[in-house]
């Protein structure tokens, strides 16, 4: 994407506010007009002040009180427009937050595990944080800007042709350099944002988990690779700021020569009676003015180009593809829990085959226990029958649909998850248990946290269940974040269910009782456990013992000891102390 | 504000210089009026052609000479802001990192993220626009005052009577501002954690369908956000317009009394343009200012978060921080080391009516711990969830401080240990298994950054995680992505726990770390552990009564209370509560074990 079609696709966020940004426009014409028709009045009132004695007071009195009304159009002018910008800026900018943090919601997992959280975050919040000051000035300075370059042109040309030619002819030369510093800039803030996003992402990682670096005293080594970056950092912001910021001199400079041109010029015309010192004054006054268009103007494209780098890495994200979606999608309702694989073949690193030929048929109602070593794959299926992932091929169907062609929210609401990993969301004991129904009533919230044992902790809590919890758990212990991820689908009722390890940090009495009301509720619907505790896989009505990404063998507890394969093995290993 | 001086201090010429250029540039535009009134009242009065073309190569004069030291002001600028800012990072940086659990607990570390990031930069761009701006446009200011003065008295009179309106105007604005931004910044934060969070918890928002209830949520937050943003830039809105108004009308008034000195002979016509064009300058010189106000004033913001973080010190101190300490504390060190070497024999590590309440905790979350463990002895710590079993080790390494009591290794009380010293003899396998971006060479090197490849695989090995490096393309230089999600949760565990093993430690301590590993792993790992014994003492929590019941000593936590301390056999007689953990996991298993074979 060039700096054209980030700008054009800014535009377009802008054009849904165009009654605002048409008044906008209007207040600056006006502001712009009234601005520059002051110096006029000025240089008119200088006018009737020739010498001692001859100072016409009756005219000035009436330049003034004009004057008075032009500066009160002004004031009304400028201040509507800036509010009007403000209002315009924000909620471009909201929209666009809102629709990258929407998008993200729809991105593929394979695309999340993989990307830097950190340098998403930086996109999501300080890119689009320096697109707002862009914005803002751009609005409040480059029309206004453009306005008053053209209308002082009109104001000049309608006092004194020559010398207004000659500011015409001078003025390209400050447009050249600006625009001749802000492509050779360009390259400098894309560097900037780069190793600002690099940073972000360290700073990201070893604050985040803090506690580890701490640990493992990495502090300094932590602080080195910090260091790193940050002196990289430094030098590229250096050279972005500092080049940058010689637009502003040598746009002065070049004002400057304009300036001297037409005092030199003026005072001659003067002096050969063709303009008064009144014009004059005005003039130079417009000199003056006519610098200031030009270095706002240079400094909005400097900012510019700053916000259009930062734009385009919030739409390389809202670009990034989202997750497919069939177009006949078939919404999965009263789900009885048929779950038929055939012919899988899927693997993460697409050089590196992980699952072959995966084939499983499971009946409405069954409990499907899964084990094997770590690595075997146990999540990855997981991941497939959530759709979190796309298998390479074969296919999964549910109740006959094949998942692919199912709508997803439909699909995933027919699971409950509970996985080893607890992720809680900022907010209260209660609102995490009723995450996936949030109209639950309290009583079936206590009900929920009763079943799974939860509630004697929750209510030792300093608030109960309007406890806040920190983002991620915070003081909680794994245990018990992980009793709140039972007790989230616990209310939920689904009709099938995966546990991936979902009982790893509780202890084992509460986990026996946990396991009979997981039992309870799963009466008569189809589950998938991952378990290494053999209490819970020995009820399995199918264990498939997994190895590699195959399944090597697949039977009951009892046929599977029988067998004495890989499974014997695995189940002799823990007395095998 | 004042921790700002000190890194000024280090480029104090830098700083310094920037400023001077600006003014020298600004002195140099200042008298550009001047030169115009004089081809006014003398050039054109008198005629005189060649004093009007030296005039002229005079103002083309000022402009390069200003030119040249307002480059060097920009470079000297830049400089200083980015190395302020670099240093500011550094140091903060270096700060969280020495903060303790309970201060991270209680910050967050999603706002430290902030910190550190956006509003470090709104800072340097402060900085960057003080060093160019703030004394220009003061000197502008006063400079055009001086020289309006000095034209006419009179009529400079009314200019230096604006000037005090002018100031009422831009710090009212400011001041009423600055907080506002600061609760806008506060807003960000809130925007910034929901992003993290919902990156974090991709998998469970999808799981719960709850993708729509996430957006909206956000939206409300983003919402909130732009109300406070709309709020402050509805204010500093009339800056602008406020002080056009009062200029203007101050022009108004110098023409007025311009024209009666006029009258009187006391002035001429150039002069009259002069003072017109001093009040147009202190304008455009106001309106800098005022964009400069605005950044200043987010920067100031910006600045008071950061200085939080700095007031916040770490609520543990430890031996050797202070510098002069530090001597001593290494001679210490060294007469420690050999009283250990000295009481081969004597406990490893002692609790001493061990308890701790966190910060903000209702009720303690452990209470007096006694426990005595000598040199490679395994401890197994057993107890149901929330019982305190972290809490317990945690004290070892002090990531969190005994509210009660003490805790002592190798005879000397944890506190009095140098924080590297301390930690150094400790290896810690976490609960969660964090392992960072990078290869996992670099990841397995974290505690231990000389350990030799040969090391690292020894450690694998140990760990179980031997053919994970045979499987994983380029070996101990396979790169794990962010989070490791390219690991499954029993490979990341197994990578921690080689991690803490190639650390060499005395102390291992395993909290909950086999959770995700299969029985036939977890078995082999214990194996392998166990050859280590005689050179690590061993601390092993658990939820698993066969991870922990051959240790030689367990500890059987209740609600924070000791309940029991012995061998498995002592505890399977003489404790209720390990009765009914046994109960609930070994027997049905035995039995079906013995019923099947």
């Amino acid at each position: 994407m060039n700096n054209r079609d980030i700008l054009k696709r800014v535009l377009r966020y802008i054009d849904e506010y165009r009654m605002q940004v048409v008044m906008s426009l209007a207040c600056a014409l006006v502001s712009v007009v009234t601005t520059l028709y002051a110096p006029v009045l000025f240089g008119d009132a200088i006018d009737c002040i020739i010498g001692p004695g001859e100072v016409h007071f009756s005219d000035i009195k009436s330049i003034i009180s004009k004057l008075f009304f032009v500066i009160a159009l002004t004031v009304i002018s400028q201040l509507a427009m800036n509010m009007i910008n403000n209002r315009i800026t924000y909620s471009v900018v909201k929209d666009i937050r809102i629709q990258a943090f929407n998008h993200l919601e729809t991105l593929p997992l394979s695309y999340i595990d993989a990307a830097k959280h950190g340098d998403i975050v930086s996109r999501i919040v300080t890119d689009i944080d320096t697109l707002a000051d862009g914005l803002l000035m751009g609005f409040s300075q480059l029309f206004t800007g453009l306005v008053t370059i053209l209308g002082t042109l009109v104001f000049m040309l309608s006092i004194h042709v020559p010398i207004a030619l000659v500011v015409v002819i001078l003025t390209p030369l400050s447009l050249f350099v600006a625009s001749y510093i802000a492509r050779s800039t360009h390259r400098l803030f894309v560097r900037q944002a780069e190793s600002r996003g690099e940073l972000t992402s360290l700073v990201d990682e070893m604050i985040g988990e803090q506690k580890v670096v701490q640990a493992f005293s990495y502090e300094e080594r932590a602080l080195e690779r910090f260091s790193e970056i940050n002196d990289q950092l430094e030098e590229d912001s250096m050279r972005a700021t500092f080049y940058s910021s010689l637009t502003n001199p040598s746009t002065r400079f070049v004002n400057g020569l304009v300036y001297t041109s037409v005092g030199i010029i003026g005072a001659l015309a003067v002096m050969k009676g063709r303009l008064s010192v009144g014009k004059l004054t005005a003039f130079l006054s417009y000199a003056n003015q006519y610098t200031k268009p030009f270095n706002e103007i240079s400094n909005v494209i400097t900012e510019l180009q700053n916000a259009i780098a930062c734009a385009g890495r919030v739409f390389e994200l809202l670009d990034t593809p989202a997750e497919e979606r069939d177009r006949e999608e078939k919404k999965l309702t009263h789900v009885r829990g048929e779950v038929n694989i055939s012919h899988v073949d899927f693997s993460y690193d697409k050089s590196k085959e992980l699952i072959k030929e995966l084939n499983l048929f499971v009946k409405p109602g069954m409990r499907v226990a899964i084990v094997g070593p770590t690595g075997s794959g146990k999540s990855t299926l997981i991941n497939l029958l959530m759709r979190f992932y796309d298998v390479d091929a074969g296919s999964i169907s549910v109740d006959g649909t094949e998942i692919r062609r199912a709508d997803r929210i439909s699909l995933r609401s027919s699971y409950g998850m509970v996985l080893q990993e607890t992720w809680l969301k900022s907010g209260t004991i209660k609102e995490n248990i009723a995450y996936g129904k949030k109209n639950a009533t309290d009583n079936q919230i206590i009900e929920a946290a009763k079943k799974s044992h939860a509630h004697s902790f929750i209510k030792r809590l300093p608030q109960g269940y309007d406890t806040v919890i920190s983002e991620d758990g915070g003081n909680l212990s794994q245990g018990q974040k992980q009793l709140l991820c039972i007790t989230r689908v616990m209310l939920l009722s689904p009709p099938m269910l995966i546990l991936d390890e979902a009982t790893s940090s509780i202890d084992t009495m509460t986990e026996n009782r946990i396991q009979r009301a997981f039992k309870k509720m799963m009466e008569g619907r189809t589950s998938f456990i991952v378990a290494h505790r053999l209490s819970t896989i020995r009820e399995s009505d199918v264990i498939l013992v997994m190895k590699d990404g195959h399944i090597i063998e697949q039977g009951n507890h009892e046929e599977l000891l029988r067998n004495r394969g890989f499974y014997h093995e695995l189940f002799y290993s823990q007395f095998a102390h | 504000m004042k921790i700002l001086f000190k890194y000024f201090k280090n480029y104090r010429v830098r700083a310094i210089l920037a400023p001077l250029f600006k003014m020298l540039e600004a002195s140099f535009e200042l008298l550009v009026p001047l030169v115009m009134a004089a081809i006014i009242d003398k050039g054109i009065k008198n005629g005189d052609k060649p004093y009007i073309m030296k005039m002229g190569l005079l103002m083309i004069v000022l402009g390069v000479v200003g030119f040249g030291c307002s480059v060097m002001a920009q470079y000297f600028s830049a400089r200083t802001a980015m190395a302020v800012g670099k240093e500011l990072r550094y140091d903060l940086f270096a700060h969280i990192e020495n903060l303790s659990f309970s201060e991270i607990d209680e910050i967050g570390s999603s706002t430290l993220i902030t910190r550190m990031t956006s509003d470090v930069n709104q800072i340097q761009t402060g900085v960057n626009m003080f060093l160019r701006l703030f004394l220009r446009s003061p000197f502008i200011v006063f400079g055009a005052v001086f020289m309006a003065l000095l034209v006419d008295r009179k009529a400079g009179f009314i200019v230096l009577c604006i000037l005090p309106i002018l100031c009422v105007i831009v710090f009212s604005i400011m001041f009423y501002s600055i907080p506002l931004y600061k609760k806008v910044q506060d807003r960000t934060d809130t925007v910034l954690m929901k992003t993290r969070e919902n990156l974090s918890g991709a998998r469970v928002i999808r799981a719960f369908s709850q993708e729509g209830a996430e957006m909206e949520e956000f939206e409300r937050a983003t919402n909130i956000l732009t109300e406070g943003q709309l709020f402050v830039g509805r204010i500093s809105a009339f800056l602008n317009p406020l002080t056009y108004a009062v200029i203007n009308l101050g022009i108004a008034a110098v023409i007025w009394k311009g024209a009666k000195q006029v009258d009187l002979g006391l002035l001429a016509q150039g002069g009259v343009y002069a003072l017109v064009n001093y009040l147009s300058q202190i304008l455009i010189e106001l309106i800098k200012l005022a964009n400069l106000i605005i950044i200043e004033t987010k920067a100031i913001a910006c600045l008071k978060r950061v200085e939080a973080v700095f007031e916040t010190k770490s609520s543990q101190k430890y031996r050797g921080e202070d510098t002069n300490e530090k001597e001593s504390a290494d001679a210490f060190a060294d007469l420690r080391s050999f009283d250990v070497r000295q009481a081969l024999g004597n406990p490893k590590l002692v609790f001493e009516h061990a308890g701790l309440t966190y910060k903000h905790g209702a009720e303690p979350a452990l209470v007096d711990v006694n426990l005595t463990v000598f040199p490679g002895e395994t401890v197994g710590i057993i107890g149901g969830t929330g019982s305190g079993k972290s809490t317990l080790v945690n004290l070892i390494p002090r990531f969190y401080d005994c509210t009660e009591g003490r805790v002592l290794l190798d005879g000397m009380d944890v506190k009095e240990y140098g924080k590297e010293e301390l930690r150094k003899k400790i290896g810690i396998v976490p609960q969660k298994a964090v392992l960072f971006s990078g290869t996992i060479a670099e990841n397995l090197r974290l505690g231990n950054a000389e350990a030799t490849d040969e090391e690292l695989y020894h450690a694998l090995e140990r760990a179980q995680a031997m053919e994970l490096i045979r499987e994983k393309q380029g070996g101990l230089s396979h790169r794990l992505n962010i989070g490791a999600k390219n690991l499954s949760g029993g490979q990341r565990q197994r990578m921690t726990i080689a991690r803490a093993l190639a650390k060499n430690p005395e102390v291992l301590i395993l909290d909950d770390s086999a959770s995700a590993l299969d029985f036939a792993t977890e078995a082999k790992l214990k194996a392998a552990i166990r050859e280590l014994a005689d050179k690590m003492t061993v601390f092993i929590v658990s939820q698993r009564i066969t991870s922990i019941m051959h240790a030689d000593k367990i500890v059987v936590l209740d609600d924070g209370a000791v309940c029991g301390i012995g061998s498995h056999s002592h505890l399977l007689k003489n404790c209720a509560v390990y009765q009914e953990i046994y109960d609930s996991q070994i027997q049905e298993d035995e039995e079906s074990w013995v019923a099947n074979s």
